[in-house]
């Protein structure tokens, strides 16, 4: 195992401030695409499960589980919930792109991210439409 | 990203071609899903109870729920595990929390079970 401990290279100065660096758009759909995978470890499993399990439980059931969506709060939660599954796929599809080395080049690279975030909001801003 | 094989270290997040690929299945698994499930919500003009239910009782549709959720937990697994990787350091912080990660992920595939089969 000494071999792991091994650095790579000598120690460097590093400037990693992320909130000081200005971040190139395909940064941002990144950062928000991995805080959505974990939003959706943390909070969208167990909601999606609870909704599943107490919505197949009755009719009466079915209406509780619907329940929290007529407060403000409820609503909340699943447009940020909704928000972080669109983006999250719509980001993974673009990372499987450019897998097959479609997009790479800057410019559609750029153009891809631009998409990504702009679809993602259009469809939460449908889905709050629907919820309102 | 593309470093060459000599000098690597063998930590850091997107290590393992197993992993990388299982991630890209997965979500391939978990995107065609999604699509089913909006395609036969659209079809139906929404959802109420009785359609609910009935596609639930279709054993069919339970197991495609099965796979897209063994899909799910097999895929939070593996980036979960890369995000530790990145932010928690210390082996034993990162190992603890790993372990924390496992242990809901079994506690979330246990309820899974119990909602497509334990149901009435
Ligand atoms: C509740 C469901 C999901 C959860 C909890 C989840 C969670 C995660 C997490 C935590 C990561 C690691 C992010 C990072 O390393 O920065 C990740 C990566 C990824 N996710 Fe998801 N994900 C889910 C659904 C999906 C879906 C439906 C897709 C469909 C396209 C998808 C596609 C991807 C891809 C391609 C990666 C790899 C990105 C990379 O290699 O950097 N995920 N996911």
């Amino acid at each position: 195992m000494a071999a792991i401990e091994r650095p790579v290279a000598k120690p460097r100065p590093v400037y990693l401030n992320l909130l000081a660096i200005r971040q190139p758009l395909p940064a941002i759909v990144s950062v928000l695409h991995r805080i959505s995978g974990a939003l959706l470890f943390a909070v969208g499993i167990p909601l999606l499960l609870w909704f599943v399990q107490t919505s197949l439980a009755s009719g009466d059931g079915y209406a509780a589980a619907f329940a929290p969506l007529s407060s403000w709060f409820g609503k909340l939660v699943l447009l940020a919930l909704a928000w972080a599954w669109i983006h999250h796929v719509l980001a993974g599809l673009r990372h499987l792109a450019l897998d097959l080395h479609i997009g790479v080049d800057l410019a559609p690279a750029r153009k891809a991210s631009a998409v990504v975030m702009v679809v993602a909001i259009l469809l939460t801003l449908i889905v709050a439409v629907r919820l309102w | 990203m593309v470093g060459g094989p000599v000098d690597r270290l063998a930590v850091g997040a997107h290590y393992g071609a197993r992993d990388w690929l299982a991630q890209r299945v997965t979500a391939i698994v978990m995107t065609l899903y999604t699509l089913l499930i909006a395609l036969i919500v659209l079809w139906h003009g929404g959802l109420d109870y009785a359609t609910w239910k009935a596609m639930f009782a279709s054993a069919a549709f339970r197991v495609s729920s099965f796979l897209f959720m063994v899909s799910l937990l097999f895929h939070a697994w593996v980036g979960m595990r890369n995000i530790l990787m990145d932010y928690a350091k210390p082996t034993s912080l990162r190992l603890a929390l790993q372990i924390v990660v496992v242990c809901v992920l079994v506690a979330y595939a246990g309820w899974t079970a119990q909602v497509l089969w334990g149901g009435p």
